[in-house]
């Protein structure tokens, strides 16, 4: 899930607000630049590195309804440090995005919260877990001796949807890319990146006032860089694959003037995680729809044959459209084909 | 070509015709686009000061006892799901610092375009207007903001301060509110409309001013382009004849008032702004005084009011040539050149002019029975205005018929037959004297009776020696215990709001005193009023209330805790709210949470000033937290004083153009009306005679001018205080009289009839005698 540091790549290329909120068009000089070889250290490393520049904490959940209409849901918590080195109070450098949202087949509702650093209005602490921005939260549940994020809390709300999850992990954490050391463009940029895709969730969604138990599964991605993308990738399309067999896929393009840059990882029901090659990964719209006046693919074919995966992935809904500072597609879908499943799509840039 | 020389040679012929023209023309501009240049500027301030306090629109979360709100409060509301956002005020080297946080606040309480986040957060830089002196380590940004007030990033302002505290929270409109802690209160937001509306009534006045001004300058014009177009008449007859169209012969003379418009409209607008850069920082003054509205003293170029007021001046010409391009468009070729008696009067538009101006009278008198509100007052003065202007002449040419069958002998007779025959060349310019002497009048005792009304109401409401404000409420039981023994009385002055009736209104508690029996400035009122109030069983409502509200005594308002009657009606001038009064321990029945801060001292005057010195320096207070009435007192006069300096420079102002106007006619009337006085001449009155005739008639006709305005003037005042004063402020003002203030104006509209009459009446003088007889040769 690389690919999201495209997102603030994208926030600092629009005027006014976002650009000042990402700042990545500026050079890193004085930030920590992500190494191979850098071992992860839990359960520090679930909290925030304000040594690089841009970090984040992404949740995202496949629901399933009492009349098994299905849902997506969303949380996402963004941090960028607007200037290397520390700073209190006011004075702290970090900027903190929030964007939850309630995917149906027939609704897409979203929020945004704004907030600064050093005050306690939004943050991640490591131990005990917590990530916050305003009353948004994702707490850590665990007993003493789990990891902490084998069992969390999650919340938020927005003028017209609300949600509360219950996720308990199933497997264990899994290192993304060499060992956690992501690359993400054939130039060499590369971020940390690891992920706890083995969520099993109850809860409730609010829609309306109308209240909604639901089970399901997620996905959380934490990752962590201070790279710019390079300039000439325009965006991406990011897939993260929950298979009915157990076992997950995770993969990304990054699209630019070429061939783009395609990148993946193979994840068995047990958590054991094979990088797959740069290139390895083909993916293909088949479907595009029209969603706020820019034709969208909201139907893919994915195909790894190394794991002989030839899928077909479907928009649950196609208008899943994030109409945030930076707008971006960001929904669940269905997969038919060699393997079957759902999982959660985001594409940038169209 | 040669059609458009042969028309201009006139005016090569005439300058002074030509300078009287411009001059007309201009000065109307002028006027026009000062006052418009003064509002501009007024309302271009207000929309900065609006934006700068953009924040005062929305809710805040403010702590109960005023102290700063600590950033961890401030994350718990976050947390708790309160959409607010950190505000930080404070003064740093002579400037108002606002430290906002861009990140949280929300759209509607922007006060500035902050463009990119990553260019204020973490930086130093500071907003405010072009020019700031910002202190050493900070970069100006300049921004469109009122003088003196600086934006930062709230940490910026946070340092500057020294470490303060959160000043308030700005609440995002449509959030939702969970639970407040005890600590916290919401503070409604303030309602900008108050001071819009009380502004608004200002500029009205000034636009009211503009126009009448404007209007009396278009009589100057009018009577310089008739002349003009009369004294060509031979021209165009020559040049109709010679094949020119009448087509193009109005198209050039548009043509030629064009050019002079723009000319005149060219002068005017630069006049305008020197009129304009001359009063604002009075106009400024006012305001700030008045209604703590913020307006930057200077005058800024806004190329708006530029094409304003070479529009108003082009539209003004044409206006005020209409009649005469329609003649000549008309004109029949053949018609002979003789000219006709200029713009003379038939008795048929005279008796039009009487039924119009009786209608307009009419009129004013429905709208004073029966009309309401703020639209109607206007209508009423404009219609009383107009139907008295119109009736002028009519009365003036029966006052002189009156005369002339009274007057014994033939120069008397002549006399008045002659004045009268005069007057419809005249009428225009009394008009403009006229309106100008009552506007004066009717402005001049509106403002003396405010005045006078003002003094004594504020006489009445400061009675109390002098005004404590504690900082929060156990200074102030201190400070009530340490003042128990040193004076006569300590009276709480405590205030809630609610609302009432639809609008946010004041509530104020106040003690059972003789300093209230004796001194609350009550208007009407039951009996037993104080005692009602005291135990509880009635409210005493602000005028304001109870005229907008059509309440009446004994009707009840609806309080937190239960209805109670109004007793009694007191006034409340310049006070935008409604306001009532209940006693202390009703309103701390009905508001518990009401803030103790405030407090009357009743001391024995002499010893007031002492005190007031003890008091700063035992409790260490600021000095604005006790003042004295005294002071407070001069601070509002001279706050009155300035607002009205103002209308009183435009009166002069106007007053000048209708001495112009008048000027201007008799200019004209004395080059034609030559034919009517070389018969006197010659049966043996000398030139001096005449002359002295002349001015005489002058100085009568502005007499007679300035007793129809006294009645006038008068109507004027009624309705300004009566009716506008009513719907606009929600106050009535008793009406005084001061005559010395009309036989002064009385003076000076002689003084500017002599003026306007001594040149026409000296050339009259030294006419060479052969001109007087060159009438008798010429059969034109």
């Amino acid at each position: 899930m690389n690919a999201k540091a495209l997102l603030i790549a994208l926030l600092c290329a629009t005027p006014a607000l976002p650009q000042g909120f990402a700042g990545l068009g500026e050079a890193t000089a004085g930030f920590a630049l992500p190494e191979p070889g850098r071992h992860f250290d839990f359960p520090a490393d679930h909290g925030a590195h304000p040594e690089y520049r841009i970090e984040w904490w992404y949740l995202t959940a496949t629901l399933t309804g009492p009349d098994g209409s299905d849902y997506g849901a969303q949380w996402t918590l963004f941090r960028t440090a607007l200037a290397p080195g520390g700073g209190t109070g006011w004075s702290d450098p970090n900027l903190w995005m929030g964007h939850a949202a309630v995917t149906s087949a027939d609704s897409h509702r979203f929020a945004q919260r704004l907030g600064r650093g050093g005050v306690g209005q939004a943050g991640v602490t490591a131990q005990p877990f917590a990530a916050w921005i305003d009353d948004w939260h994702m707490i850590s549940r665990a007993s003493p001796g789990a990891d902490a994020l084998s069992a969390l809390d999650l919340q938020a709300a927005g003028p017209d949807f609300a949600y509360a999850l219950a996720l308990d992990a199933t497997g264990p954490l899994v290192a993304q890319g060499d060992n956690g050391y992501s690359v993400k463009s054939a130039s060499g940029q590369a971020s940390h990146y690891y992920s706890q895709p083995f969520y099993a969730v109850t809860g409730q969604i609010t829609l309306d006032g109308r209240n909604i138990p639901v089970t399901g599964q997620a996905w959380l991605d934490r990752e962590w860089s201070s790279q710019p993308l390079a300039p000439d990738q325009t965006g991406w399309d990011w897939f993260s694959l929950m298979f009915d067999d157990g076992a997950r896929m995770m993969g990304f393009r990054l699209r630019d003037a070429g061939a783009g840059y395609t990148s993946a990882t193979w994840i068995d029901a047990d958590g054991t995680a094979t990088p797959m090659p740069p290139g390895a990964l083909t993916v293909t719209p088949l479907d595009t729809t029209p969603v706020a006046g820019r034709d969208i693919p909201t139907e893919w074919r994915v195909q790894l044959p190394g794991k002989a995966l030839d899928v077909t992935v479907t928009a649950l809904n196609p208008q899943a459209y994030m109409q945030t500072l930076v707008p971006y597609w960001e929904g669940p879908i269905h997969i038919t084909g060699s393997h079957t499943g759902r999982g959660y799509l985001e594409m940038t840039g169209y | 070509m040669t059609g458009l020389l042969a028309l201009l040679s006139h005016w090569r012929r005439h300058p002074v015709q030509l300078a009287m023209l411009l001059l007309g023309l201009s000065l109307a501009t002028a006027l026009w686009s000062g006052v418009q240049a003064i509002n501009a500027e007024a309302r271009a301030s207000y929309d900065r000061a609006a934006n700068a306090l953009g924040q005062d629109r929305l809710d805040r979360l403010v702590r109960r006892d005023g102290a700063p709100i600590p950033i961890a409060t401030y994350a718990e509301l976050r947390r708790a799901g309160w959409q607010a956002s950190p505000v930080i005020e404070g003064t740093y080297s002579g400037l108002r610092l606002i430290g906002i946080d861009p990140v949280t606040l929300p759209e509607q309480g922007r006060p500035v375009d902050v463009g990119n986040l990553g260019d204020v957060i973490g930086t130093d830089t500071v907003f405010a207007a072009e020019g700031t002196a910002v202190p050493d380590g900070l970069t100006l940004q300049p921004a469109d903001l009122p003088t003196g007030i600086a934006v930062t990033d709230i940490a910026v302002a946070q340092r500057l301060l020294g470490g303060a505290g959160i000043s308030h929270l700005v609440l995002d409109p449509d959030a939702a509110r969970p639970a407040l802690p005890d600590t916290l209160v919401v503070q409604t937001a303030q309602n900008g409309t108050d001071i819009a509306r009380l502004t608004d009534s200002f500029h009205l006045n000034l636009t009211a001013f503009g126009l009448l001004a404007f209007a009396v300058g278009l009589f100057i014009v009018h009577s310089a382009i008739g002349l003009a177009f009369e004294q060509r008449r031979a021209v165009f007859r020559t040049l109709r004849a010679l094949g020119l169209s009448a087509r193009a012969l109005t198209g050039v003379l548009l043509a030629e008032l064009l050019a002079l418009a723009i000319i005149g409209g060219l002068a005017g607008t630069a006049m305008g702004y020197g009129v304009a850069a001359a009063l604002l920082p009075d106009v400024a003054a006012t305001l700030r005084g008045l209604y703590g509205a913020e307006v930057a003293g200077t005058l800024a170029f806004r190329p708006g009011w530029w094409a304003a007021g070479m529009g108003i001046a082009v539209a003004g010409t044409l206006v005020a040539a209409g009649q005469s391009l329609w003649r000549v468009w008309t004109m029949p070729l053949l018609a002979p050149a003789q000219p006709r008696a200029w713009a003379r009067a038939s008795a048929r538009s005279l008796r039009w002019q009487a039924g119009l101006g009786v209608a307009l009278m009419m009129a004013t008198v429905i709208l004073g029975l029966g009309g309401t509100g703020l639209f109607a007052g206007f209508a009423m003065l404009a219609s009383l205005l107009m139907g008295a202007a119109l009736l002028l002449p009519v009365l003036l040419t029966a006052f002189t018929a009156f005369a002339q069958g009274r007057a014994a002998g033939v120069l008397p007779q002549w006399f008045w037959a002659d004045t009268r025959q005069q007057l419809p060349g005249l009428s225009l310019a009394l008009m403009a004297l006229l309106l100008a002497l009552a506007a004066n009048v009717g402005v001049g005792t509106m403002v003396a009776s405010f005045r006078l009304t003002f003094t004594g109401w504020l006489d009445q409401r400061l009675a109390s020696e002098l005004y404590l404000t504690a900082q929060d409420e156990a200074q102030a039981a201190r400070i009530v215990m340490w003042l128990a023994p040193r004076t006569d009385a300590v009276l709480p002055i405590w205030q809630a709001d609610t609302p009432l009736l639809g609008q946010r209104a004041e509530v104020y508690g106040v003690a059972d005193h003789p300093t209230y029996r004796d001194n609350w400035p009550m208007i009407d009122a039951l009996p037993g009023v104080w005692d009602a109030v005291a135990a509880g069983q009635g409210v005493l409502a602000n005028e304001q209330l109870y005229r907008r509200a059509g309440l009446r005594l004994g009707d009840t308002v609806t309080l937190p805790g239960g209805a109670l009657p109004i007793v009694g009606v007191y006034s409340d001038y310049g006070n935008p709210n409604p306001q009532v009064l209940i006693s202390t321990d009703q309103l701390v029945a009905r508001f518990p949470d009401v803030p103790r801060l405030r407090y009357g001292l009743r001391v024995t005057p002499d010893k007031a000033a002492k005190l007031a010195a003890d008091l700063r320096a035992t409790f260490d207070l600021p000095v604005d937290a006790v003042v004295d009435n005294a002071s407070i007192k001069a601070l509002s006069l001279r706050i009155f004083e300035r607002t009205f300096a103002v209308t009183a420079a435009l009166n002069v102002l106007t007053l000048g153009v209708a001495g112009l106007a008048m000027f201007a006619s008799l200019l004209t009337l004395s080059g034609m009306r030559l034919p009517q006085l070389a018969p006197v001449w010659a049966m043996g009155l000398t030139r001096r005679q005449l002359a002295g005739l002349e001015f005489a008639r002058t100085l009568l006709l502005a007499a007679l001018t300035m007793l129809a305005a006294l009645p006038l003037g008068l109507g004027l005042a009624w309705v300004l205080l009566a009716v506008v004063n009513v719907a606009a402020f929600g106050w009535r003002l008793p009406m005084h009289v001061f005559p010395g203030d009309w036989l002064h104006l009385a003076g000076l509209s002689l003084l500017a009839a002599a003026m306007a009459a001594v040149i026409p009446v000296r050339r009259l003088a030294r006419m060479a005698p052969t001109d007087l007889l060159r009438v008798f040769a010429h059969e034109r």
